[in-house]
């Protein structure tokens, strides 16, 4: 069975890979371009930490095909920051602590994103509801939705 | 013990709310977790798992998955050498099985190869011939005489007669007469408990890299919570001396004591071993709940006497707990716990240790203590509505306090039981109105906490910055803790102070991150390495000056000439020092080796609002508060952060989590949709009040935090429950058929 090639852009730089057909976009991601912030926590879409975007759009990477990813335009945790300068987010999450252990942050910081480019305003009840689909088992979650409606704040002041 | 460590004093940046150092690499991606790590010439690893939950192995055929190309070693339990029994040998049996598979999952061969699809075909290719024997996977069936055996020869001499061989140890603790005790109750009530096996459900699977030398020398990069402990079980399993293993922890993705042993590593290592490459092994999530280790399930009887001013007159508890196929002692925490909350006159717990064709129970925060205490607290509440008595009232008419003669033992020095619920009761939350289908609940909680074997050095590098080299992984915030404690004992900035977790080859030994042990001992033994360090500086300073060591005192950072000399040299800083440090005898360091003793018990206080539908049966939580005595919080957010984390496990376990078997002993949920853990819009904010009553065992007073958070949402969620619907429940989880079931009067 030969290998697929796929040409995409991730973080907005061009990438391609060989992968395999019923290889996911997460296992490319990982094993094939090294890019292991995005993270592996169920590998059938009940955790998000494996969430990047496609095309703006918020998905579970473990369950989309890698070769679906020809021609799309991919975000993940690894583009956030701009060089430097983290985005106002990651700093929110550092500065209320809204991390343990950290391996769901990068999918909730990917969740978030998505979330705040939508809605820049969420009520605590919306962002409760918009990261459901991020499972976080160190901190019961208050110090998130506290980092992510603080990051919102600042983002509208700014 | 040592008690008297604790030396009251003004702190400059313990309790201040520091960046943690490794915070940005975890909000960039960059930090390395267990399956994050790649290789040159890297294989992939793969296990075969038993579908049978208790299963003769008449044969494993091999041949064809060793022929397929790209296959590179092909692993059973026959690779495995004989070994000594006791831990090493049971974890050795439990990651590969041998003559059975003892349960769904248990690991029957594996193999490395050149890719994940090889290695996924390979495992279709192997035969194992089973011979399906009878099983059993709920305690009570196991303990009956002509239950079906799951492991022979573990059964220890003090264990009643008349059970099965399944039931292996038994343990008692108490004091007092409990007739005399009963007899001055005006009301006496026996209730029975029941709590479902949860797992610790972190986000990270486990996941390691072996790679094995062809002179003898291994190296492991493995997520756990105790990279010396898997060096010593791997060490042991594979007949190799400690040496030869080197074992660096990759940063952890959560564990709550579900990575205190080894459940894949032996494997990786023997993989590697014979395939002469590395190997990288990760569980996937199926894998993770099916083959870890989740906690025990527990069934509890609990006898209490209360007078009618709520006066708690004897009690009494037997607990009966099955931890899978192995030994463990997590009955006898249980049993040490039930009642440590309380001032007894009278009381006894006895616990049976049972064996089951389940996986191989490990540790999960607070070990045993959660369904203990579950029982009792329910028990008290219950009492309390007998009553008609405000549950906080009868909690400090009976709590324990110092010179209380514990229920398991020792009499406890300073403790801060009575301040914590004092602050629960004054309370703005305890006085808050409910509203339709609200209740409220309350319950104590309580852990040991734990110090034992601990390795620190401290290097003064030449520009006067500070690296604090440890052992312990970090898997909520320690490494700024220590670092904060370095800084403040040495009297530098913050952010000159480094702290690094790093392998077993370079430093000594360090127990397991558990016993919420790592801020109280590894932090214990910073302070004392610190003050190696100080001592040195000064005898540095006094060489500078030419002046008698004993005339340096160190002050605010600096040594400073003191006696006869005060004021004749200028302090000279850390940085001049450490300059000047080559010249003057060479590097200097601090370090300090310790079994830390001393570890203050804590206790936690909970209250719960919660709204039951009556349609429907599901339970919200609207309002929750933890209570909880931290010793001295070194840093505030993370010890709320685990006080939080704590509840909301404790929440998921009360109403949500089971593992679930089905009439062939197969878990039936061994996923993140079926066993749903409490996600964002489950929960409310978790308030979290800290209390500081300083541990006399620590220099500043700290008490270990990680894991009472997650005693008491049992009792207080049930608790709440029972009053919103107006019948008491006592069973785990309170899933909403079973609510609706109560309320129904089932």
């Amino acid at each position: 069975m030969s290998k697929i090639h796929v040409k995409t852009r991730i973080n907005g730089e061009a990438a391609e890979f060989l992968c395999e057909p019923d290889e996911t976009l997460l296992e490319a991601l990982r094993d094939r371009l090294h890019l292991t912030g995005t993270k592996e926590g169920c590998g059938s879409g009940d955790c998000g930490a494996c969430s990047v975007t496609v095309n703006g759009r918020l998905v579970a990477s473990c369950l989309m095909l890698a070769a679906e990813a020809e021609g799309a335009e991919i975000g993940t945790i690894e583009g956030l920051a701009k060089g430097a300068e983290l985005d106002v987010l990651q700093r929110k999450f550092v500065e209320h602590a809204a991390l343990q252990c950290g391996i769901c942050t990068p999918g909730f910081l990917v969740a978030s994103k998505a979330l705040l480019e939508k809605n820049p305003d969420p009520t605590e009840e919306e962002v409760r509801y918009w990261l459901a689909g991020n499972l976080c088992r160190c901190t019961g979650y208050d110090k998130i939705i506290r980092a992510v409606l603080d990051a919102a704040a600042e983002m509208r002041r700014a | 013990m040592a008690l008297d460590e604790y030396e009251k004093r003004d702190f400059k940046v313990v309790g201040k709310r520091m960046p943690r150092p490794d915070a940005i690499d975890k909000v960039t991606g960059r930090a390395l977790y267990g399956a994050d790590m790649h290789v040159p010439g890297m294989l992939v690893g793969k296990i075969l798992r038993s579908p049978h939950a208790h299963a003769r192995i008449k044969a494993i055929d091999t041949s064809a998955a060793e022929a397929l190309e790209g296959v590179r070693a092909v692993v059973t339990g026959a690779d495995f050498p004989d070994i000594a029994p006791g831990e090493a040998r049971n974890v050795r049996d439990n990651t590969m099985a041998r003559d059975k598979a003892l349960y769904d999952g248990h690991a029957v061969a594996a193999v490395a190869a050149t890719s994940a699809a090889i290695a996924r075909k390979a495992l279709k290719l192997i035969r194992v011939e089973y011979e399906i024997l009878p099983h059993v996977t709920e305690i009570s069936d196991a303990m009956k005489p002509d239950a079906p055996v799951v492991q022979e020869g573990f059964v220890q001499e003090n264990v009643p007669e008349g059970f099965s061989e399944n039931v292996i140890s038994y343990h008692q603790y108490g004091h007092g007469d409990l007739d005399a005790g009963f007899a001055q109750a005006d009301k006496v009530i026996t209730r029975r408990f029941r709590t479902a096996a949860t797992h610790q459900g972190y986000i990270e699977p486990h996941a390691a890299l072996a790679s094995f030398g062809a002179d003898g020398t291994a190296d492991l990069w493995v997520c756990t919570q105790g990279h010396y402990f898997v060096r010593q079980l791997c060490a042991e399993i594979l007949q190799m001396d400690q040496a030869q293993l080197r074992v660096t922890a990759s940063e952890i993705g959560g564990g709550f004591g579900g990575k205190t042993t080894c459940f894949i590593e032996p494997v990786a290592l023997m993989l590697s071993k014979k395939a002469g490459a590395p190997v990288k092994l990760v569980m996937t999530r199926q894998e993770v709940f099916r083959a870890s280790g989740p906690t025990v399930s527990s069934e509890i009887e609990v006898r209490m006497g209360m007078t009618k001013d709520g006066r708690i007159t004897a009690a009494e508890a037997e607990l009966h707990y099955q931890g899978g196929a192995f030994p463990n002692i997590t009955v006898q925490f249980g049993a040490m716990a039930a009642f440590a909350c309380y001032d007894l006159q009278a009381v006894q717990t006895r616990g049976y240790n049972v064996l089951t064709n389940r996986p191989k129970q490990a540790a999960y925060r607070a070990p045993g203590a959660p369904m203990a205490i579950y029982a009792v607290e329910s028990v008290v509440d219950e009492l309390c509505q007998e009553f008609d008595l405000d549950p906080l009232e009868v909690r400090l008419k009976n709590a324990a306090r110092k010179g209380t003669r514990a229920s398991y033992g020792p009499t406890y020095p300073d403790i801060g039981l009575v301040a914590t619920l004092e602050a629960a009761q004054a309370h703005p939350h305890y006085s808050a109105p409910l509203g339709p289908n609200q209740a409220r609940g309350v319950a104590c909680g309580f852990w040991f906490n734990f110090g034992g074997d601990t390795s620190v050095s401290l290097s003064v590098d030449f520009d006067g910055s500070i690296t604090v080299t440890e052992g312990n992984p970090d898997i909520g915030g320690s490494r700024v803790s220590i670092a904060m404690m370095a800084a403040e004992e040495l009297g530098v900035p913050y952010e000159s102070v480094r702290a690094v977790v790093t392998d077993t080859g370079s430093l000594g030994h360090n127990e397991v991150t558990d016993g919420s042990r790592v801020t109280f001992a590894v932090g214990l033994a910073t302070i004392k390495a610190a003050r190696a360090a100080k001592r040195e500086m000064c005898r540095r300073a006094a060489k500078i000056w030419g002046i008698d060591e004993d005339a340096v005192v160190w002050e605010d950072g600096c040594a400073k000439p003191a006696g006869p000399n005060a004021g004749k040299f200028e302090p000279l800083s850390i940085k001049e020092i450490a300059a000047k440090s080559s010249r003057t005898g060479g590097p200097i360091s601090g370090h300090h080796e310790v079994n830390a003793e001393g570890a203050g018990v804590s206790f936690g206080v909970h209250i719960a609002d919660v709204e039951v539908d009556p349609e429907t049966g599901h339970t919200k939580v609207v309002r929750y508060t933890v209570f909880q005595d931290a010793g001295k919080a070194v840093h505030p957010a993370y010890v709320e952060g685990q006080m939080q984390g704590g509840a909301a496990q404790g929440i998921g376990w009360a109403l949500n989590e089971e593992y679930i078997y089905d009439e062939q002993g197969r878990l039936v949920n061994p996923g993140f949709l079926d066993y749903r853990i409490p996600v964002a819009s489950d929960l409310p904010y978790i308030d979290a009040v800290i209390l500081e009553i300083p541990n006399p065992g620590h220099p500043y007073g700290v008490r270990g935090v990680g894991e009472t958070g997650i005693v008491p949402p049992l009792a207080t969620l049930s608790n709440a429950v029972s009053r919103a619907i107006g019948r008491r429940m006592y069973e785990l989880p309170m899933s909403p058929p079973r609510i609706l079931k109560a309320i129904k009067g089932g």
